[in-house]
């Protein structure tokens, strides 16, 4: 039997989530702020009201072109997403319909290569970029984006996939359904939500990524990632244009979340309430 | 009728003239070789780039990418690239830190072929010492800087004090203490306490030269645990307890630059380019009262200063070797500085490179700090960095591969020192411990 909850709660509920929302967004408004600010106001201490001023946002346009790191980053970040889907569906429905006994282990194995620090395979992935010529290349930033994000896709889908009824498939199957029709025409449009919001999620990561797309790239592949760090600078105040460049990096995938937020969160709390 | 006819002759042979020249302009281009330059954001670096256009219009076989980043990651991007031959950069911009090291591993092409009209000789003696190997230029400067004191002339007099040109430490601790005004939220000076290798420990071992200290004997054995660490650093700690802002540990440069700027600085030691943007009134609220002086020292023949320049350097591995020199050498000579000069003004122009820029009256009139920077490099000297022998090149840091880490160790250390999150001889006993593990791994000592 459900329980009663009564308005106070409800309200006090309310008022605390919003609260940790507006807690976890802080950082993001402040920088949005700080980017309207001089360099001058921006590092003399709090303030959450500016000047308003656009002369961090015309120097950054000055300074660097900023569309063609936001093409590198929507083709990377896009890229990624599609060949981790293409890899990790049919790889999440073999684990999620037709388990062995290591299944598990191997989705454990595939965690765990998240937990290795980054910075500990710098170099043999350097020099394998390099033999293969893909330093500084699209091709190469995509994949290696692919790769580091794969394990989380294929999780997720997995995820998804168990919360399936084996039986619709199994029907499928009676009916004459092959594999490829079984995935495509039946568990596809089943899984939509869970995929869609693998997909979104998949597209943030990547569009955030900085270690591998900061050091695989140098002017042609480069993403936003390397244009904010562009203007951080060891002489001289830079917190404004900083901000600025970092608005502006963020703004597109800032609004694709807001506007995909309920595919977001229905595919993030799919199977989480039964 | 005949003047339609000749118009129109005239105007199909501009056309013809145009379609050439574009046709040329574009089989250039096609051909033009691109060489990639990794730099750090700094207002001279952004300036260049925008200055580029004079180069590859007298170059247009040459085509430029400029990659700027974020000064550590621009070193750890270089180095890895260098490392492994990755190939990805025709020009580094690197430090003094880097070239003799690098130019020891034959990491950098010398730079023998920079044109007949270059003027090596030009260069400030201290920052070709600090960039050469073997009597060879492995990098060429284009900014050079040293430190020096940056000081408050009003609040200087109205602590019934006059700054000599070469204060002694005792003379900057009696000034720091008395221009104190907590109520009016004026420090008396202002230090660097961020730690880093090249932060509070640029600072430190630059100020450890002048109290006699030094990081390794001739055999390569830590000095950390001498009367002379301990007497600099007691006297920073104090001195800053005394007359610092709060939370200085965390402090850097552009820290201290806001609050100097904001006017809430006595004094502050640090980079001679910090000139510029303290004396600059569109960004400093103090720009027409500062003063400036050499860096402090003890009556023992070295000064607090350091020596630093970014330069530009070509690494082994560039298939373009050429064009890079090239670059290199349009970037750094003497007709450079005219260049900005010319269309940025004298205030503008890339300091602590040429001694001819010194000597120039204009440039003396635009930046009346030039001649005590050009004095506070000159007295720097990397070879002989302190007072006593050392085995290692370098004023404010040791060059050798192992000093950003045990450098960065040893500043988070005297940052908690600073802190006051461990004692001054903690922190001393502690730094000994890691400088001699650091070194025997190395091999330098048993």
């Amino acid at each position: 039997m459900a329980r009663k909850i009564s308005n106070r709660h409800k309200t006090v509920a309310t008022i605390a989530a919003w609260l940790v929302a507006f807690l976890i967004f802080f950082p993001i408004l402040y920088t949005i702020i700080t980017s309207f600010k001089s360099e001058t106001e921006a590092i003399a201490g709090f303030n959450l009201i500016p000047s308003w001023t656009l002369e961090s946002y015309s120097e950054v346009q000055s300074q660097y072109n900023y569309f063609k790191p936001f093409m590198n980053s929507v083709i990377i970040s896009i890229g990624s997403t599609i060949l981790a889907l293409i890899v990790a569906v049919p790889a999440a429905w073999a684990m999620a319909f037709t388990p062995t006994k290591r299944t598990k282990d191997v989705l454990m194995w595939m965690l765990s290569t998240k937990m290795m620090p980054a910075v500990a395979v710098l170099f043999p992935i350097y020099l394998i970029f390099r033999d293969l010529g893909l330093l500084d290349s699209r091709v190469g930033i995509t994949v290696m984006l692919m790769l580091i994000n794969l394990p989380i896709v294929i999780w997720m889908l997995y995820t998804y996939f168990r919360e399936i009824p084996v039986e619709i498939l199994e029907a499928a199957r009676m009916d004459g359904a092959g594999l490829w029709q079984e995935i495509w025409h039946v568990l596809t449009p089943m899984a939509v939500p869970g995929i869609a919001s693998t997909m979104l999620l998949n597209i943030i990561l990547a569009w955030n990524e900085a270690f591998w797309t900061i050091r695989l790239t140098t002017t042609n592949a480069a993403p936003l990632t390397a244009f904010i760090s562009a203007f951080s600078s060891p002489q001289g105040l830079f917190w404004a244009k900083l901000s600025a460049a970092s608005t502006l990096a963020i703004a597109p995938i800032l609004i694709m979340g807001w506007f995909s937020q309920r595919q977001l969160v229905r595919g993030l709390t799919f199977g989480a309430v039964k | 009728m005949l003047a339609i006819l000749f118009w129109e002759e005239d105007m199909r042979f501009k056309t013809f003239l145009l379609g050439g020249c574009s046709a040329l302009m574009l089989a250039s281009m096609a051909n033009a070789e691109t060489i990639t330059i990794a730099t750090v954001n700094n207002g001279d670096m952004i300036r260049m780039q925008k200055l580029a256009d004079d180069f590859t219009t007298k170059n247009p076989d040459i085509q430029l990418n400029w990659v700027t980043l974020e000064e550590n990651v621009l070193r750890e991007r270089v180095t890895t690239d260098i490392a492994t031959k990755g190939g990805q950069y025709d020009v580094m911009t690197i430090g003094t830190y880097e070239v003799p090291i690098w130019a020891k591993q034959q990491w950098l092409l010398p730079l023998d072929n920079l044109g007949a009209d270059y003027d090596v000789a030009d260069i400030i003696p201290a920052i070709a010492g600090g960039l050469s190997v073997d009597g060879k230029l492995y990098a060429a400067p284009f900014y050079g800087e040293s430190s020096f004191v940056m000081y408050r002339k009003d609040l200087m007099e109205k602590a019934g004090l006059t700054m000599p040109d070469a204060p002694t430490w005792e003379f900057i601790g009696e000034a720091a203490r008395k221009m104190t005004d907590r109520a009016n939220d004026i420090n008396g000076i202002c230090l660097r306490g961020k730690a880093g290798w090249g932060e509070n420990m640029a600072f430190l071992t630059a100020m450890s030269n002048s109290f006699g200290a030094r990081w390794f004997d001739e055999e390569w054995k830590p000095q950390f645990d001498q009367p002379e660490w301990k007497n600099t650093l007691e006297t920073y700690v104090k001195l800053m307890n005394d007359a610092g802002p709060q939370g200085a540990s965390s402090n850097g440069f552009n820290e201290n630059l806001a609050l100097f700027q904001q006017g809430k600085c006595g004094m502050w030691i640090d980079a001679t380019v910090a000139a510029s943007f303290v004396s600059n009134p569109k960004d400093s609220t103090v720009a027409d009262k500062v003063g400036y002086a050499l860096a402090p020292d003890n009556g023992l023949g070295k000064r607090g200063n350091w020596l630093w320049a970014w330069s530009l350097a070509i690494p082994a591995g560039t298939q373009k070797a050429d064009a890079a020199q090239k670059f290199v050498s349009w970037a750094t000579d003497k007709a450079y500085l005219d260049l900005v000069a010319s269309k940025e003004g004298w205030a503008n122009v890339p300091p602590g490179t040429r001694t001819s820029l010194y000597e120039n009256a204009e440039y003396q009139k635009a930046a009346p700090f030039a001649k005590m920077t050009l004095d506070s490099i000159n007295s720097a000297d990397p070879t002989k960095p302190t007072v006593k022998p050392v085995p290692y090149v370098g004023v404010q840091f040791v060059a050798i591969p192992e000093f950003q880490g045990l450098g960065t160790t040893v500043g988070q250390l005297f940052s908690a020192a600073l802190a006051g999150q461990m004692s001054v001889d903690d922190a001393l006993k502690q730094a000994q411990d890691a400088a001699t593990s650091t070194m025997q791994e190395g091999g330098y000592i048993q």
